[in-house]
C-alpha cells in the first residue's frame, strides 16, 4: 500500500462525513422492513402465537432456526478476527473492524429470537437468577439458562472487543471534526490522547481479549447446539453437535463476511484497501471449513443409518427421500457441491465476484441446515400417532425477512458512524513494514502477495 | 410412606370409545379448537387414543392405546425447563405450575410421548360448554403449556377429607375423570406406594410393558398388552 497515511485518512473517514442519496435511500427501505417486523412480532403478542405456524408437535420453527442461524454468523467476525489477531495474519488488518461488527449486531438480532418464539415474552426477566417475591431461582439444569448466560457473555466479550480498537480512530474523527460531531466523539473516544501509556494499555487489552473470546465463541454454539443434543428427541441426542454447530457456525459466519466485504467495498470505494488477497485469504478458509462442514454431515448421517434405530431413521429418511429431501439436497448443494470447486480453483478463488458466488450459497445452505435440523426431528419424534408437519406463516416469514433487514440497517449506519477499517491497525501494519529490515519486507510482501 | 400415584391401562379391554377424552376435556376445562385450528395441530387432548392399524384389508385388525402423560420418574420435560414451570412434586407426579410457565415449548419437544400441549390462543368454549366449567381447575392463559395432572385436585380433594375423617386413603375411593368413565374399566388407577392396591398388583402382570421403555424415563403408566388369545380369535 502506497498511500500517505493522510490519503488514508480521506479515503476512509469520508463516509462519516458525506452520504449520498443511495444511504438515505437503502436506509428508508430496510427500516421499513424492520417496522413490518416489528408489526409482525406485536400482532403475535396481541393474539398469541398461534398466528404463527408453530404447532405440537413442532413447537420450534423458523424463530429458533433464526436463532441458531444468526448465532452461527456471529461467529465471523469475532472469532474471525481473534484467530486472525493470535496468528498475527498481517492481511487480516482491513478485514478486522467488519467482521467484529458483524458479531456485535448477529448476535443482537439473535438474541431476540427466543423472546419473540416466547409463549409470554413479557416474562422473559425470569430467565436473570436474582431474588423474587416468587423465592425460586432458574432451573440451572436447564440448556436455555446456559443460553442465556453464554449470549449475554459473548455479546459483553464482542461488544468490547468492537469498542477497544475503535478508540484511536474515535480520536481522530475528533480531532478532525468541529460542531456536533466533536463533542459525540470526543464523549465515546474517551480522552484518548495516544499517549504511550495508553497505546502500551491497548495492545495489552486486545491481546487479552483475543485470546480470551476464543473459548467463549466456542462455547457459546456449543450451548447452542445443547439446547437440542439435551433432548432426548431422535435425531437430536448426539454427541457430535457441540463441535458440529461450531464448524458450521464459522463457516456460514466467513461466508456473510466475504458478502459484506464485497459489499463495503462496492459501497465505499474500498477498492484499494480490500483487495482481491483478503477475499482469497478467506476463501481459503471457507474452503476448510466446507470441507469440514461435508465430513461432519456424512459423519452424522452415516453413524445414524448404521444405528437403524427406528425413530431415527423415520427422520434420517424424511430428510434423504422423503419430504424434506429438496431442502436438504439443496442444502448439500448450496454448502459444499457449488462453493467447495469454485474456491479449490486458484484461478477463481483470485476473484472477488467468485468468492461472492461461492458465499451467497453457503448463507443460504446454513440457513437451510439449521432448518432441517429441527423441524424434520420434532415432526418425527417416537410414537408415529403424533407425527406432525410444520408449514410457516406470514407472521414468522415477515420476522425473518426482517432480521436480515435489520442486519443490513444496523451495518449500514455502522459505516457512517466508525471508521469501517481500523485506521490505525492499517498505519501499524504500513509502519512496522517499512521500518522492518529490507529482507523482513520482502519477506512479508511474499507472503502478502502470492 | 408417601403417595406415588400410578396407572394402568388394559389395551384388552380399550374399545377405543374416547368417554376418557371427553370426561378429561370436561374436567380440566380444555378448550376446544375448532375444526381448522385442530387441522392445524393445534389440538388439545390430555389423553388420545392412538389407533393402529394391523394387516391389509379386509384382515384389518385395530389396536388402540390410551396415551396421557406417562407421569415418568424420571422426566425429560422437567430438568429443561428454564423457571421450574415444569416440576416433579412430592408424589411423583410431573406437575406444571401455570403461572411460572414463560412458554419456552422446550418440554413439549423434550418429552418423547408428545402429551404436553401449548396454548397458542387464549382459551375458548363453543356454546354451551362454556356453562359446564369446573371451578376446581383453573383455565390456563395463551402462551403456556398444560398437560394432564392425573385429576390433581381430586387427588387433593380426597387427601383433605380423608385427613379431616382422620383415615387412611382407600384404594379406589377416588379415580381421575378418565379412570371414572371408561365403560369397560381399562383403566386403573390408585397408589404404587402401596403393594396391595389393585394397580400395584396389577402393574406386576406378566402382560406389564411401559411405552417406550427403552428411553429410561420409567413411567408410572404401565400397559397391560394383548393377551395371545387375541390373535387366537381372530386367526
Amino acid at each position: 500500500m502506497d498511500k500517505t497515511p493522510e490519503q488514508i485518512n480521506q479515503d476512509l473517514l469520508r463516509p462519516i462525513y458525506h452520504a449520498s442519496w443511495r444511504f438515505y435511500a437503502s436506509v428508508a427501505v430496510l427500516a421499513a422492513l424492520v417496522l413490518a417486523a416489528f408489526y409482525a412480532w406485536g400482532y403475535q403478542m396481541y393474539h398469541g402465537l398461534g398466528v404463527s405456524g408453530l404447532n405440537r408437535p413442532v413447537y420450534w420453527g423458523f424463530y429458533i432456526t433464526n436463532f441458531v442461524f444468526w448465532i452461527g454468523i456471529s461467529h465471523a467476525g469475532t472469532l474471525i478476527s481473534a484467530i486472525l489477531r493470535v496468528s498475527n495474519a498481517t492481511w487480516r488488518r482491513p478485514v478486522t473492524r467488519c467482521a467484529e461488527a458483524i458479531t456485535v449486531f448477529s448476535l443482537s438480532i439473535a438474541a431476540m429470537f427466543p423472546l419473540i418464539h416466547l409463549g409470554r415474552p413479557w416474562l422473559f426477566f425470569w430467565l436473570i437468577p436474582y431474588p423474587s417475591e416468587r423465592g425460586i431461582w432458574p432451573q440451572f439444569r436447564s440448556p436455555l439458562l446456559w443460553d442465556f448466560f453464554a449470549i449475554n457473555t459473548y455479546l459483553t466479550g464482542s461488544v468490547i472487543f468492537l469498542l477497544l480498537p475503535s478508540f484511536p480512530d474515535f480520536a481522530l474523527i475528533r480531532d478532525r471534526s468541529n460542531g456536533w460531531r466533536k463533542k459525540i466523539y470526543s464523549i465515546v473516544s474517551l480522552g484518548w490522547r495516544g499517549e504511550p501509556k495508553q497505546w502500551h494499555r491497548l495492545e495489552m487489552a486486545m491481546r487479552i481479549m483475543a485470546v480470551a473470546i476464543i473459548p467463549v465463541a466456542v462455547s457459546v454454539h456449543t450451548i447452542v447446539s445443547w439446547d437440542f443434543a439435551m433432548a432426548p428427541v431422535p435425531g437430536w441426542h448426539s454427541t457430535i453437535f457441540g463441535p458440529y454447530f461450531v464448524a458450521g457456525a464459522i463457516f456460514s459466519g466467513i461466508a456473510a463476511l466475504i458478502i459484506a466485504m464485497a459489499l463495503l467495498r462496492k459501497l465505499l470505494h474500498l477498492e484499494e484497501y480490500l483487495k482481491p488477497l483478503h477475499f482469497e485469504n478467506l476463501g481459503k478458509l471457507l474452503l476448510v471449513m466446507s470441507l469440514l462442514w461435508f465430513y461432519f454431515v456424512f459423519a452424522e448421517r452415516l453413524t445414524t443409518w448404521y444405528g437403524n434405530f427406528p425413530s431415527e431413521m423415520s427422520v434420517f429418511w424424511s430428510t434423504q427421500l422423503g419430504r424434506f429431501s429438496p431442502l436438504f439436497w439443496t442444502m448439500v448443494f448450496c454448502n459444499f457441491i457449488i462453493p467447495a470447486p469454485i474456491l479449490a480453483i486458484k484461478s477463481l478463488r483470485s476473484k472477488i465476484g467468485w468468492t461472492v458466488v461461492a458465499a451467497v450459497p453457503i448463507v443460504i445452505g446454513m440457513w437451510l441446515e439449521r432448518f432441517l435440523i429441527i423441524v424434520p426431528a420434532l415432526s418425527h419424534k417416537y410414537l408415529p400417532y403424533a407425527y406432525g408437519t410444520y408449514r410457516p406463516t406470514w407472521v414468522e416469514i415477515t420476522i425473518t425477512i426482517g432480521t436480515f433487514a435489520g442486519m443490513g440497517l444496523l451495518y449500514l449506519i455502522f459505516s457512517r458512524v466508525f471508521p469501517i477499517i481500523s485506521i490505525w491497525e492499517l498505519k501499524l501494519g504500513m509502519q512496522r513494514k517499512a521500518e522492518a529490515a529490507p529482507e523482513l519486507a520482502s519477506q512479508e510482501a511474499a507472503t502478502e502477495q502470492p | 410412606m408417601g403417595h406415588r400415584w400410578g396407572m394402568v391401562i388394559d389395551e384388552d379391554r380399550c374399545t377405543g370409545c374416547e368417554a376418557c377424552v371427553v370426561a378429561c376435556h370436561a374436567e380440566n376445562n380444555i378448550a376446544t379448537a375448532g375444526d381448522k385450528e385442530a387441522a392445524r395441530g393445534r389440538v388439545k387432548h390430555w389423553i388420545r387414543i392412538e389407533r393402529y392399524y394391523e394387516g391389509d384389508f379386509p384382515d384389518v385388525k385395530v389396536k388402540f392405546r390410551p396415551v396421557l402423560c406417562q407421569q415418568c420418574d424420571a422426566a425429560p420435560c422437567e430438568p429443561v425447563c428454564p423457571t421450574y414451570a415444569s416440576y416433579h412434586n412430592p408424589e411423583g407426579l410431573n406437575a406444571q405450575i401455570y403461572n411460572r410457565c414463560i412458554g419456552t415449548r422446550y418440554c413439549g419437544n423434550a418429552c418423547p410421548y408428545t402429551v404436553r400441549f401449548f396454548n397458542f390462543f387464549n382459551p375458548v368454549w363453543d356454546k354451551p360448554l362454556n356453562l359446564q366449567l369446573n371451578p376446581d381447575v383453573s383455565e390456563r392463559s395463551v402462551g403456556i403449556m398444560e398437560k394432564c395432572t392425573f385429576c390433581i385436585e381430586r387427588i387433593k380433594a380426597a387427601e383433605i377429607k380423608a385427613q379431616a375423617e382422620k383415615r387412611e386413603l382407600r384404594d379406589g375411593q377416588f379415580n381421575p375423570a378418565c379412570v371414572q368413565s371408561c365403560p369397560t374399566g381399562a383403566m386403573v388407577f390408585g397408589d404404587l406406594n402401596d403393594p396391595a392396591s389393585r394397580v400395584s398388583r396389577l402393574s406386576r402382570s406378566d402382560r406389564g410393558t411401559k411405552l417406550l421403555a427403552e428411553l429410561g424415563t420409567y413411567p408410572k403408566v404401565t400397559y397391560l398388552k394383548r393377551g395371545a388369545w387375541h390373535n387366537g380369535q381372530n386367526a
